[in-house]
């Protein structure tokens, strides 16, 4: 890196030449920046048409929109103004990214396990092959999918045992439903999976090697071992969790496919609902008049857009610090 | 301290759980991919690949303007993308320590992130607005979609060119944009050509930013500012049809074309990184 550094400073010199001012070098640089410089206007340019577009909502309906729980664009006095309130929506995408989470973060921490601490190299390769697969199927496939095997499966063999079973919670009563709020968390758990497991890999291939020699002289089996790489990259792992909670909370068409599409506040997990992501894909394209109505559906994508920024950001934040961690100990 | 003879029954569970773990992810791909290929290789045929989508529920027909929809507006949005991403991407390698490159790395980041169906928004109030649903702005905001990942994966191949290579160049006499441009360039090509292809299979089976962009209707390409049909979006409505015996099984043979783009261009690329790995 030094190396780079020294190249880089003999070029600058160079650059700073007079007579050079105006030589091939400069005006690559330029150029290259000049396009570098998309990104800026791209992010700029999101924020400003969705701010703008949601803009009439925004005054319409200001700081209620979040906890508003109607959702009527068309009401059935044709004389009253439509209303908008998103928290059925918020609820819904809380609680299907929270089941997501749940039941797809310790299958991705037994898979990263495995494929960093338990299994043989060889068989790794081709593992984590079919897992990133997961990530490559493209969402509405998991949607068609979702439709015609999952539910039918989910509906005649799972959900009727899981009610015999937990039915005195309430979150598990009532008539159940294939298309439903569980269904979607369902998917969402498999969607998140890939990216969740990658990251927590990484992170515990990151773990300095002196920590597994140290556990094992001292006579630990291979779990206890395992344990000792979990908390070392504790940090890490949960970036990792925060980034596949970034991805169920942005995921759009397997969602809008599974979850039933209904606009309500449920309580039970297999009735069905919507999210801030199912609603913009379902209503969007027949929302063409009242104007305040695609109005709120952006304002709807401005939530998300946030919600997917801080999620992410701060997942970011968590992976850089204990990767820069990890490589300060190392040092020593 | 726990018994010796406990703590090895222990370490036995978790390990089996690890592995149980494992197969458990690997269930939805295998139904999926043998649901996929099962379902659609009846449905695939001449007619369904070139002959035009009828309405829902009508026997015959094809997804013909769904293939070639999909082939126009990646095309598109490629055209648009790789040049702008692989630049950038050039641009935050070759001179990582600007205070503008390390902004536009931690922005590019974000933008990987933000959900598509924000993008497919995005698309529709820049361009839907103004011209209606077209191909134009479906391929704007697939672009857009894949510029962070070209730039991100253009930066990673050209830090992995070796110095030497660099100093070797500028030994000659040639000029640092020359250097970048035929040696650096040349050198991590490879990788810059991964990173493009594994774009494109991203956004070839994106739905949620064409469904508010270009539409999908049942016709042939008709202009660049007219809307058309795509695969993904194809799917969607097929899925969604009340006459499920005609439907379905088109749903599926789309299903099974666009798996099939996707999983090569995966395949490829795998095989060309293996080394890396190995």
């Amino acid at each position: 890196m030094s190396r780079h550094k020294k190249t880089q400073n003999f070029l600058s010199k160079l650059k700073t030449n007079p007579k050079k001012r105006f030589s091939g070098d400069s005006v690559f640089r330029t150029v290259v920046a000049l396009i570098a410089c998309n990104i800026f206007i791209i992010l700029g340019l999101i924020i400003f048409k969705i701010t703008q577009g949601s803009w009439l909502s925004i005054q319409t309906y200001g700081i209620n929109f979040l906890w508003g729980t109607t959702w009527q664009p068309f009401p059935s006095n044709q004389n009253s103004p439509p209303i908008f309130g998103a928290l059925p929506l918020i609820w819904g995408t809380l609680i299907t990214s929270a089941i997501a989470l749940l039941l797809g973060v310790p299958i991705s921490l037994g898979i990263a396990l495995a494929l960093s601490e338990f299994a043989p190299k060889n068989f790794n390769y081709v593992i984590s092959f079919f897992v990133e697969l997961l990530a490559a199927i493209p969402s509405v496939i998991y949607g068609l999918w979702g439709i015609l095997v999952l539910i039918p499966f989910l509906q005649n063999n799972v959900y009727p045992h899981l009610q015999a079973v937990l039915g005195f919670l309430p979150f598990f009563q009532g008539t159940i439903r294939g298309s439903s709020v569980l269904t979607g968390g369902i998917v969402l758990a498999i969607m998140i999976i890939p990216t969740v497991s990658a990251i927590s890999r990484d992170v515990f291939a990151a773990v300095p090697n002196s920590q597994r020699e140290a556990i094992i002289a001292l006579g630990a089996t291979r779990w206890e071992k395992a344990r000792i790489v979990m908390s070392y990259g504790r940090s890490g792992v949960v970036g990792a969790v925060m980034l596949g909670l970034g991805r169920a909370v942005g995921e759009t068409m397997a969602i809008t496919m599974v979850i039933g599409n209904s606009f309500n506040m449920f309580t039970s997990l297999f009735e069905p609902g919507s999210t801030l992501a199912s609603i913009v894909a379902n209503e969007f394209t027949e929302a063409s008049s009242p104007p305040v109505y695609i109005s709120a559906l952006m304002e709807v994508g401005l939530l998300l857009f946030a919600l997917a920024i801080v999620v992410n950001a701060s997942a970011r934040l968590i992976i850089w610090r204990s990767t820069r961690k990890i490589k300060e100990v190392e040092m020593f | 301290m726990r018994s010796y003879s406990f703590r090895k029954l222990d370490n036995r569970i978790m390990i089996s759980l690890a592995y149980a773990a494992l197969i458990i992810a690997l269930i939805p791909l295998a139904s999926i991919l043998i649901e996929t290929v099962g379902r659609g290789l009846s449905a695939i045929s001449f007619s369904l690949l070139f002959e035009e989508i009828p309405p829902l529920g009508q026997p015959g027909g094809g997804i013909g303007p769904a293939i070639q929809g999909t082939l126009i507006v990646v095309a598109l949005a490629s055209i648009m993308g790789i040049p702008i991403g692989v630049f950038s991407g050039i641009y935050l390698a070759e001179f990582r320590q600007s205070r503008l490159a390390s902004v536009a790395r931690f922005l590019n980041d974000v933008l990987t992130n933000v959900p598509s169906i924000v993008l497919g928004i995005f698309g529709w109030t820049l361009i839907v607005v103004v011209i209606g649903w077209s191909v134009i702005a479906g391929a704007i905001a697939l672009a857009i979609m894949m510029i962070p990942i070209v730039t991100r994966t253009t930066e990673e191949a050209i830090k992995l060119v070796p110095i030497t290579i660099r100093e070797a160049a500028i030994a000659l006499g040639v000029p640092q944009w020359k250097t970048t441009l035929t040696v650096v360039l040349g050198s991590a090509k490879k990788g810059i050509a991964t990173g493009i292809l594994l774009a494109v299979a991203r956004i070839s089976g994106e739905t949620a930013p064409l469904l508010l962009t270009i539409l999908g209707n049942r016709f042939w390409f008709s202009g660049f500012t007219q809307p058309t049909a795509a695969l993904p979006l194809a799917i969607f409505n097929f899925s969604q049809s009340p006459f499920r015996t005609v439907d379905l099984p088109r749903a599926w043979g789309a299903s099974l074309i666009l798996i099939f783009i996707v999983l090569v261009i995966n395949i490829i690329v795998r095989y060309a990184t293996r080394e890396k790995y190995g």
